[in-house]
């Protein structure tokens, strides 16, 4: 029997065992050692694919019409699977203590049941090789993540989060049933190994099914402007489960997008721009976004917006640079969008763990009410910045690596091409400047409010450090961003196949030797910063030292409720940077009268696409709808007539296009 | 390559506290007074060594790493950047990214050092230094790019290198005079120089740079001061570079002319501080809008 085979049937094997068992603590050990089984396997067989390039083809009996239970695992899957792996054992590991507390009151076989259901499912979506059975395990996908951001779903803000998500997620199910049910019955198979017809479409309906796997697949995804679940959706889901989702579950979205253009014909170049520019416009929305959220989950919600914008542009320049044939600059942008696949995977994952650890400590999720964390709970306040340090893209961590690669592809083009072409390249060089520059105010001011100064509030000042196995799973991940960050050519070497069958090209060593400059440099950074502060802290010790209050500038009653919010650190930016339909509403602050009334002053920040937009549209057509309500009239006689008018003109139909076609 | 790396470091670290002595200087003469010597910078430097240390209650590590990465930073760009007509000891293609992205590493540890005391004016401080970095970064970006359309190589020490002397006598001439000023702007604004931010000033609300570093004491202050002073030679160099790119051939030669140049950056700023009074805050981002704006028009205008 095969090993991938075995990885399912562990997966499959331990979700249904652990619904047998009532004890919490014993479903959580059932539960861990399945993930830990199955995605240790999932991981060796996937780095074993990326290695030898032996791709893996499994087929397996299954009496569905239309499906054949076929796997691939070939060097783009395990491109995913790889992640999905790691990420799943380490947010495994991390469940148990975090759900501890919860375990008491609760049963947790639940929680496992989906949870190991939902790794599976990801790893059957990346290597299904059959339309309907890709289909089945996208829904299957869904459903266990919809449960899992329902978790807690006594509180109403958890149930509306998870219905918006269902929502989504199903309207984007149905493009994605367009694109296959057209592209199987042109293929007249729906094995993807068939799909290999679908060459000869013409260009109009090639660029149908692109826009329907851009934007079926996008909402899975975050894609600019369909992202609109996701920022409700990972606030409110469990810390590990948040991490999981925006690390890998919504990334198996561009797999998708990536495989289906693996079937299409040669992609023109405005295929490419579009998916460039929807990138960069998501980088730049969901960056400014996160810098105004006080909640701490929300803002990495967004900041997931912006990463898999800055992912999507990567691949869409590549897409570009093909199309009008610089084939070196496109595996520069290509490489950086798939490094930053990966790198979002880890980072983020820190991001949302140590979040989670920083709630089990305070119990909320608002910035405003922490402060000082950092001495309460000393390693996961360490992990997290240096997450902060690596998703903001500052060396010498992973998040700089990708980057460097799409920027260095963009100036490329610049520089080659000539007039009005060379323009926009620079242009989305300036833009993701921009965002860069952005990320530093989100991620200082999510360090600097929730984690350093004064406690605000009591729950800030009686928080506990994170239990110790959360910390292992944080520190392992970010040992892996600070490993890619000082040594990228070596894990550029694991990029080489999947980037050559996504670039339809040979890859060669000379992209590991542009980024071998660029590891010494952290390796010189850390080295620098290393002997600066070595040198600080030892004449720390021969010098006098004195411990004071902070300098007041002459005001004596320092407290921290005059120190600086969330919302006072990034005023400044939105009001200076941001259109105004994107920033937050302030209400109240009002001073009135020679003797004011206390007054209080409050910031919220909506999605200007969901409550601007999307609302007001689904809205008026819910308003239209109701016109045909004289259809429901609630009584059996008109129903069983309606079914009649059916099928009688389904069966003329019939008769009509059997007569024509034959 | 060994011995450009020693006379790399022998200028940056030598000569980088003489600038902010020569701008203090220069105001002096224009206010009518004798002022501060020449070496004041180095005798702050040696007396603020000397001292011991005061820390607020509230601060942890952070607030010691951000005078470290603060010195670090500078030390490190510098060896990417050529001094006048010496090259960088340091180059590969695409530095010119690192040496961006390693200032907005100090920025962080900066704003962060700020945001441990706990206190509202450091608060503050750094809100407005990040906040204007957002709008600093695209200038200083389409400059960079400028200089890699003309060069059409991807490291510093081609994007300032043999070319712009052809390059000033080409058309391209317009393009360099615009970055000239974007990149002069930019150090202004990277330097904390009036008009954008008073280095004297005495009222802790209406600083940037210094509000930030209110609670630093003794060695750790020293540092953030020499940091500084480096940052702006490393800055300055840029600019020196760009307007005086002769090359005489001989090292002593090369290393005079760019200490000159860059002291007459330092009178120059220091003119422009006797000058001119601050902006308004608001003002502020007009302003860095602005130089945007010019900057991708130097580029559109190199894109013909």
């Amino acid at each position: 029997m095969n090993l991938f085979v075995i990885t399912l049937m562990i997966l499959l094997g331990g979700s249904l065992l652990v619904l047998l068992t009532r004890n919490s603590s014993l479903a959580t050990r059932m539960g861990t050692l399945t993930t830990l089984l199955a995605t240790t396997l999932s991981g060796y067989l996937a780095l074993h694919v990326l290695i030898s390039g032996q791709s893996l083809a499994i087929s397996l009996p299954w009496t569905v019409p239309g499906g054949e239970f076929n796997l691939l695992l070939d060097p783009l899957a395990a491109f995913f699977v790889l992640p999905i792996s790691v990420l799943s054992l380490l947010c495994a590991l991390y469940a148990g203590p975090y759900m501890a507390d919860e375990g008491r009151t609760r049963y947790l076989s639940g929680h496992w049941f989906f949870f190991n259901l939902m790794v599976l499912a990801m790893l059957l979506v990346v290597t299904a090789a059959n339309a309907v059975l890709f289909l089945a395990a996208w829904e299957c996908m869904t459903i266990t993540s919809f449960f899992l951001v329902a978790w807690n779903h006594q509180q109403e803000e958890v149930r509306k989060a998870a219905w918006l998500y269902m929502l989504a997620a199903h309207l984007g199910m149905m493009l994605l049933l367009a694109l296959f049910v057209y592209s199987g019955s042109y293929s007249h198979s729906f094995n993807f190994s068939d799909f290999g017809a679908l060459q000869q479409l013409s260009p109009a309906s090639a660029s149908l099914l692109y826009l329907l796997a851009l934007f079926g697949f996008g909402v899975k995804a975050g894609l600019f402007p369909v992202h609109i679940w996701l920022p409700d959706a990972h606030p409110v889901a469990p810390s590990h489960v948040s991490a999981l989702m925006s690390g890998v579950l919504i990334k198996t979205g561009i797999y998708g997008i990536l495989r289906v253009l693996s079937f299409l014909p040669t992609a023109p170049a405005w295929w490419g721009w579009l998916l460039a520019l929807l990138g960069a416009a998501g980088a730049l929305y969901g960056i400014s976004l996160a810098a105004q959220q006080r909640d701490i989950k929300r803002c990495l919600a967004y900041s997931t917006v912006e990463n898999i914008g800055i992912i999507l542009l990567g691949l869409g320049f590549g897409m570009v640079a093909t199309a009008e044939g610089y084939p070196q600059i496109a595996l520069l942008a290509y490489a950086g969008g798939l490094l930053h696949l990966w790198n979002h995977a880890l980072f983020k994952g820190v991001m949302f763990l140590g979040a989670g650890a920083v709630m089990h400590a305070t119990g909320t999720r608002d910035m405003n009410l922490m402060g000082g964390l950092l001495r309460r709970m000393p390693i996961a306040g360490l992990f997290w910045i240096g997450g902060s340090l690596a998703i903001g893209a500052l060396p010498p961590f992973n998040g700089f690596i990708s980057e460097w690669l799409i920027y260095i592809s963009l100036v490329d083009a610049g520089t080659l091409l000539n007039g009005l072409n060379a323009l926009l390249p620079l242009l989305l060089f300036g833009l993701l400047g921009i965002v860069g520059a952005l990320a530093l105010v989100t991620f200082s001011r999510l360090i600097g409010i929730s984690l350093l100064g004064q406690p605000r509030s009591t729950v800030a000042e009686q928080a506990h450090e994170a239990a110790p196995l959360m910390l292992v799973s944080m520190g392992l991940l970010l040992a892996c961003c600070l490993f890619i960050g000082l040594y990228p050519q070596g894990v550029l070497s694991l990029l080489i196949l999947p980037l050559g069958q996504i670039a339809g090209q040979m890859v060669g060593d000379e992209l590991t030797t542009a980024l071998t400059p660029l590891g010494h440099g952290g390796v010189l950074l850390l080295l620098t910063v290393g002997l600066l502060s070595g040198g600080l802290l030892l004449l720390r010790r021969q010098r006098p030292e004195q411990q004071g209050a902070t300098w007041g500038c002459g005001f004596q009653f320092p407290s921290p409720r005059i120190a600086y919010t969330g919302e006072g650190y990034s005023e400044m930016a939105f009001r200076h940077l941001l259109p105004k339909f994107m920033r937050p509403v302030v209400t109240g602050g009002k001073v009135a009268g020679l003797f004011p009334a206390p007054i209080s002053l409050a910031q919220h920040s909506t999605d200007p696409v969901l409550y601007q937009i999307l609302t007001p549209l689904f809205t008026a057509i819910a308003t239209r709808c109701q016109r045909l309500r004289w259809l429901q009239q609630g009584r059996l006689p008109i129903y069983l007539l309606y079914i009649l008018i059916a099928s009688t003109v389904l069966m003329v139909w019939s008769l009509w296009a059997g007569s024509r076609g034959g | 390559m060994l011995a450009n790396l020693v006379l790399h470091l022998f200028i940056l670290l030598l000569f980088a506290p003489l600038l902010l002595g020569i701008i203090t200087k220069t105001k002096a003469w224009f206010a009518g007074r004798v002022g501060a010597p020449l070496l004041q910078t180095y005798y702050d430097l040696n007396r603020l060594w000397r001292k011991g240390f005061v820390f607020s209650r509230t601060t942890t590590w952070v607030f010691l790493l951000g005078p470290v990465v603060g010195l670090a930073v500078p030390l490190l760009a510098a060896l990417m950047i050529p001094f006048g007509a010496l090259p960088a000891p340091v180059s590969f293609e695409g530095d010119l990214i690192l040496f961006v992205y390693l200032f907005g590493l100090s920025r962080f540890f900066t704003a962060a050092a700020a945001l441990d005391t706990g206190s509202s004016f450091e608060g503050m401080g750094a809100a407005r230094e990040v906040t204007f970095s957002c709008l600093a970064e695209p200038t200083l970006l389409f400059v960079l790019l400028v200089l890699a359309r003309l060069s059409g190589g991807l490291s510093m020490n081609t994007l300032l290198g043999e070319h712009l002397l052809a390059s000033w006598r080409s058309e391209a001439g317009a393009s360099l005079t615009l970055i000239l000023v974007c990149l002069f702007v930019v150090l202004l604004l990277e330097c904390s120089r009036i008009p954008f931010d008073d280095p004297t000033t005495h009222l802790e609300l209406t600083m940037i740079h210094e509000v930030m570093v209110l609670d630093h004491s003794g060695p750790a202050f020293g540092m953030i001061l020499y940091g500084a002073a480096l940052k702006m030679m490393v800055l300055g160099a840029l600019l020196v570079r760009l307007a005086i790119p002769w090359d005489t051939g001989w090292w002593l030669t090369n290393s005079l002319i760019f200490l000159a140049g860059l002291s007459v950056l330092a009178v120059l700023i220091g003119v422009i501080e006797s000058a001119m009074a601050r902006l308004k805050l608001p003002r502020v981002p007009q302003v860095l809008v602005g130089t945007s704006l010019l900057s991708i028009f130097a580029l559109v205008l190199v894109l013909r």
